[in-house]
């Protein structure tokens, strides 16, 4: 709370001054940790993170405590190792950054970087010349921090290559120390070069082993460059928004707008993409009036197309072929897994991509990507987890340097694929757990819908945990996956009940807690999930239950909706005239084609944000309101990794 | 006699053995057996309006105990009980009136079928005196009853019973009338429950309009015959069915509805969210009513409520006047519901690879209720076969219907 009043005292002007003096605070605060061995590793870990868990200025976000450590160990070492060679300059850059931004940024910047948090406080207060230190601290302030930014902008464009991105460390280092410095602060900054240099040679060192499975030595130079431009962006990012109405963030605002979806009630758009598609689809003829604008395709006509077509499609890549197939026939399914699946198919891509002669790697391999990606939504339209995969892989390829050779290039490439799958989807999802875990108490009787698999990892680990609770499965056709989970936990040994979604307000009294997952989250903090999380989330709302809901930031997107209609995707119709296993259901045989009678077999929905309580995601526990926040703020960040 | 048993014994088993679907098809087998016990039961000459309410109640009895939830059965018990009083006291009320008394009770019975009132025939203090027996005193009696007239009614009322205690003893007529009387009420009742799909379906043509999406759930003759009457006149309008897993009513709905030439659209229950923002209305048959205006219904109505609620979508409730409970639900989810076979979701042995009871597995409980009750503050309408009604209103609908003395079995 302290620490959080203080700064506020940053808005006059007089104290803005001071901050000027010490303005190479932060980087004392994290170099004091360097020398300590352990730390080191947690510190710069944590800094890879820091920059935009500093930047989160405007909202207080639960700080992700746990974040650096919990994810570390489960990433490879060199995605670690790499960030943290640049680390403390970044850090820097970022703490400094959002201190002028106003009062309450300095206390979750502080938090965030969890081991810092004892330490950073009685370093400011020691620093000589000032009176408070922990204001000082805060103040370290504007003043510098637009200078820096500035100058970080001017250096970096040019600077791509590994030297580059070590001049700026060292030029970003001497500014502050151009200004006002007292002795302790020299010294922290030599120590913090120190340790800068330390941890790369770490890096030498570890990062061939991992790296070096797919291309030699070389991988650390390639993988280095491309943290100095992830770096860069981030700097250039923190220059927008430093200086608020920057052109550059403007149009790059304009930029991230996400494209408007295809509508396929749109002949000439639809006339088009046939044109283009690689697989012949014989759209339903009886369909619902109010979906029009989604696909929907006879079910059952693609796949043998598909087959016959196997020989013929030379350009496909066979990796890509098998995802797609195994889309279409419902074997792979679940955002996370679909979501993997497309990512180790294009690090397949990657590895068996050779650039064709008078091209460039950048701009060919990205159409090759994309081609890739519509043959993929032909199959099933993509998940919106899938569309941030693959935004993801264009920019890194567009990021390229173009200096790189082709095996370089690749190399980084695989690596960062690599990277996004341990970081963000299977690292987050280990977060989650840690995080969800400390809301399930003894005694509870948690309900899930449907069958999330961050979810069930949560309950998974709670029940080793030896927390005694219950689950309640709520399952609903046409799919009935809550079977499968329901035979998993029980596998498991939790207790289960198992029950449809029509008797979710018979069963909703004895709730303490509801689980759901999520496919998205839109950044108007509406939960996009499988079709009935809707239901489940206003019953648990009016039975007064809290709805947790777990989703990987990843998954988060600037998109906004208000209804499950404008944007859904359609299932197979038969799915629903047919009830699997009950023979005795057959009112509608025969019935399929009438002209009267249609069948909806929606996918999704579309909870309101007003009935969810929380959100478990990679960076803490949040409010649905606090979405848009990580989506400006992580954004970015999700893009350069 | 004993031919009667064995029918009551008969229909208590298929009762218990939830062999009769639907309550209008046990509110008219109710009726039908009850019909037949009157016919049979002897009557003494003393006092024979109470020994047809007790042949009646122990039957009632039975029947209401082999199927608790079923709550027709003890509407429709509750509606004959209260028959015999008014004929009871109808008859009472003619033979204080006058000489004339045949004629005028003929007139009486039907207008009390009717539940409409009593004529002015006889003086102001019979209709006060019928008043005070058969219901609770309502704001007309409370302003206008003077003391005088207020206290009068009892003693005549109390007088009159003993009176026609003595004049009946005399007159063998007046049994056969009675029991006469009640049979032809208690065959109104049969035609008011067979045609009370008519009578709701009357309405339809004021509710729905043109190009109207509506939502529905379960299978209801009710509601098929609701919207058939819409059609009938020329209203398109379409139909979205949430198909009812585990039953799959909603399938059966949407056979017959296409079978009629509705636009009919099937989705699943999860979908029931989704799709509300885009319905007009809600459209629901009632499995009962309860005194509170709450609902009960067939399993995820009450989800289909809230979201109608969410999205200020009008929920409409169908119910003929069998359906109308004079009973205040106390947990009504758990106390009147019915849980069906597990095998309805799960296969039997399915999970049995996974379930050894010894060490390290757990459990699987399978929940499979039959009904939702739906709270009256979700309803907007209720439509009856004699018009549509506020929630709030029930309590008083349903007094109209019952006599106070039979809420309790």
């Amino acid at each position: 709370m302290e620490s959080r009043r203080n700064p506020r005292a940053v808005v006059d002007p007089k104290v803005r001054q001071v901050g000027f003096f010490t303005s190479s605070q932060p980087d004392s605060s994290s170099t004091q940790q360097q020398p300590d061995p352990i730390a080191a590793a947690s510190a710069s870990s944590s800094s890879t993170i820091s920059p935009s868990g500093n930047s989160l200025s405007p909202v207080m976000i639960p700080p992700p405590l746990h974040n650096s450590s919990d994810t570390f160990p489960l990433r490879a070492a060199a995605a670690g190792a790499a960030a943290s060679a640049v680390s403390p300059s970044s850090f820097s850059y970022s703490s400094r950054r959002d201190f002028p931004d106003g009062s309450t940024t300095a206390s979750p910047g502080r938090h965030s970087r969890g081991s810092f948090v004892k330490s950073s406080v009685p370093v400011a207060s020691s620093l000589p010349g000032i009176g408070m230190g922990s204001m000082a601290a805060a103040k370290s302030s504007s003043v510098p921090a637009s200078g820096l930014t500035t100058v970080s902008v001017v250096t970096m464009p040019p600077g791509l290559s590994e030297k580059a991105s070590g001049m700026e460390v060292q030029s970003d280092q001497k500014k502050p120390l151009k200004e006002k410095t007292t002795k302790a602060e020299r010294r922290a900054i030599q120590e913090a070069q120190r340790a800068a240099k330390a941890a790369a040679k770490a890096d030498g060192g570890k990062v061939p082993p991992v790296t070096s499975a797919s291309v030699a030595s070389t991988s650390v130079k390639a993988a280095k460059p491309a943290k100095a431009t992830s770096q860069k962006n981030d700097v250039t990012v923190a220059a927008g928004a430093a200086e608020k109405k920057g052109g550059p963030s403007e149009k790059d605002r304009k930029k991230d707008a996400p494209h408007p979806r295809m509508q396929y009630d749109d002949e000439s758009r639809v006339v088009k993409a046939k044109r283009r598609a690689v697989v012949k689809q014989t759209e339903a003829k009886n369909r619902v009036e109010l979906f029009r604008h989604l696909p929907q395709y006879e079910h059952g006509t693609q796949l043998p197309d598909l087959e016959t077509k196997f020989f013929q499609l030379d350009p496909m890549h066979p990796a890509v072929y098998k995802v797609g197939l195994q889309y279409l026939s419902g074997d792979i399914s679940g955002g996370n897994a679909r979501c993997i699946a497309m990512l180790q198919a294009f690090q397949e891509v990657v590895k068996d991509y050779s650039t064709p002669p008078e091209k460039s790697l950048n701009r060919d391999m990205t159409a090759k990507i994309s081609s890739y990606v519509s043959f993929l939504i032909e199959c099933r339209p993509l998940s919106i987890s899938m569309g941030n995969a693959i935004r993801f892989v264009k920019n890194r390829i567009a990021k390229l340097p173009i200096t790189l050779s082709e095996s370089e290039a690749k190399a980084a490439l695989q690596s960062d694929i690599e990277r996004f799958i341990n970081d963000k989807i299977i690292g987050a999802d280990t977060v989650i757990v840690k995080h969800a875990v400390t809301k399930i108490r003894d005694g509870d009787v948690l309900l899930t819908y449907g069958s999330p698999t961050a979810v069930e990892m949560v309950l998974l680990h709670a029940h080793e945990l030896r927390k005694k609770f219950r689950v309640l499965v709520v399952d609903s056709r046409p799919k009935l996956e809550g079977q499968l989970l329901l035979r998993r936990l029980i596998k498991r040994g939790i207790n289960c009940t198992y029950t449809h979604i029509n008797a979710i307000s018979y069963i909703m009294h004895e709730v303490t807690k509801v689980f759901l997952g999520a496919s998205s989250v839109l950044s108007n903090g509406t939960v996009y999930s499988r079709v009935g999380t809707a239901c489940v989330a206003m019953v648990a709302n009016a039975f007064r239950v809290p709805v947790l809901v777990c989703c990987e930031a990843y998954k988060f997107h600037e998109r906004v909706q208000l209804d499950s209609i404008c944007s859904n995707e359609l299932g197979d119709p038969n799915a629903i005239s047919k009830v699997h296993g009950r023979e005795d259901i057959n009112y509608l045989d025969g019935l399929t084609n009438n002209a009267n009678l249609q069948f909806l077999n929606l996918m999704y929905d579309a909870t309101p944000s007003d009935y969810i309580s929380m959100i478990i995601t990679d960076y803490g526990m949040v409010p649905p309101t606090s979405v848009p926040v990580i989506v400006r703020e992580y954004q970015k960040e999700h893009l350069l990794v | 006699m004993p031919d009667v048993q064995s029918t009551v014994v008969e229909f208590v088993n298929k009762l218990r053995k939830r062999k009769i679907e639907g309550s209008q098809a046990t509110a008219k087998c109710t009726v039908e057996l009850l019909r037949s016990v009157i016919s049979h039961q002897r009557v003494p000459h003393a006092n024979q309006a109470a020994a047809l309410i007790d042949a009646v109640k122990a039957v009632g009895e039975q029947l209401v105990a082999a199927n608790p939830v079923e709550l027709a059965v003890g509407n429709v018990v509750r509606r004959v009980l209260h028959i015999i009083r008014e004929e009871d006291l109808s008859l009472t009320t003619a033979a204080m009136g006058g000489l004339d008394l045949l004629d005028a009770s003929d007139d009486d019975d039907v207008d009390n079928c009717k539940g409409i009132g009593y004529p002015a025939m006889s003086a102001a203090v019979v209709a006060a005196a019928a008043r005070s027996t058969l219901r609770p005193p309502s704001l007309q009696t409370l302003l206008e009853g003077t003391p005088e007239s207020a206290t009068v009614p009892y003693t005549s009322s109390s007088g009159a019973d003993s009176e026609s205690k003595s004049k009946s003893a005399d007159k063998s007529s007046l049994t056969r009338k009675l029991k006469h009387d009640v049979i032809e009420g208690v065959n109104q009742l049969i035609h008011e429950i067979a045609g009370c799909h008519e009578q709701i379906a009357e309405q339809a043509i004021e509710h729905i309009h043109q190009n109207e999406v509506i939502l529905t759930l379960g299978s209801s003759r009710t509601v098929l015959e609701f919207m058939c009457a819409a059609k009938e006149k020329k209203r398109s309008f379409r139909v979205f069915v949430a198909e009812g897993a585990p039953r799959y009513q909603g399938h059966l709905l949407a056979k017959e509805l296409v079978a009629r030439g509705l636009q009919t659209t099937v989705i699943t229950d999860s979908a029931v969210f989704a799709m509300i923002s885009r319905v007009n209305m809600v459209i629901i048959g009632a499995h009962a009513v309860m005194a509170n205006g709450g609902v009960i219904g067939p399993v995820g109505v009450n989800m289909a409520a809230l979201a109608a609620q969410k999205h200020a979508v009008p929920f409409v409730v169908l119910a003929g006047s069998h359906k109308l409970c004079p009973l205040y639900p106390h947990n009504p989810e758990v106390l009147l519901n019915e849980l069906r076979s597990p095998s309805e979701l799960l296969d039997f042995g399915e999970f049995s690879d996974c379930l050894d009871f010894g060490a390290g597995s757990g459990s699987i409980q399978v929940v499979n209720p039959t009904f939702d009750y739906v709270p009256p503050n979700l309803v907007s309408l209720f439509i009856t076969d004699t018009g549509g009604h506020n929630p709030s209103y029930m309590y008083r609908l349903i007094a109209d219907y019952y006599s106070a003395d039979d809420l309790v079995m």
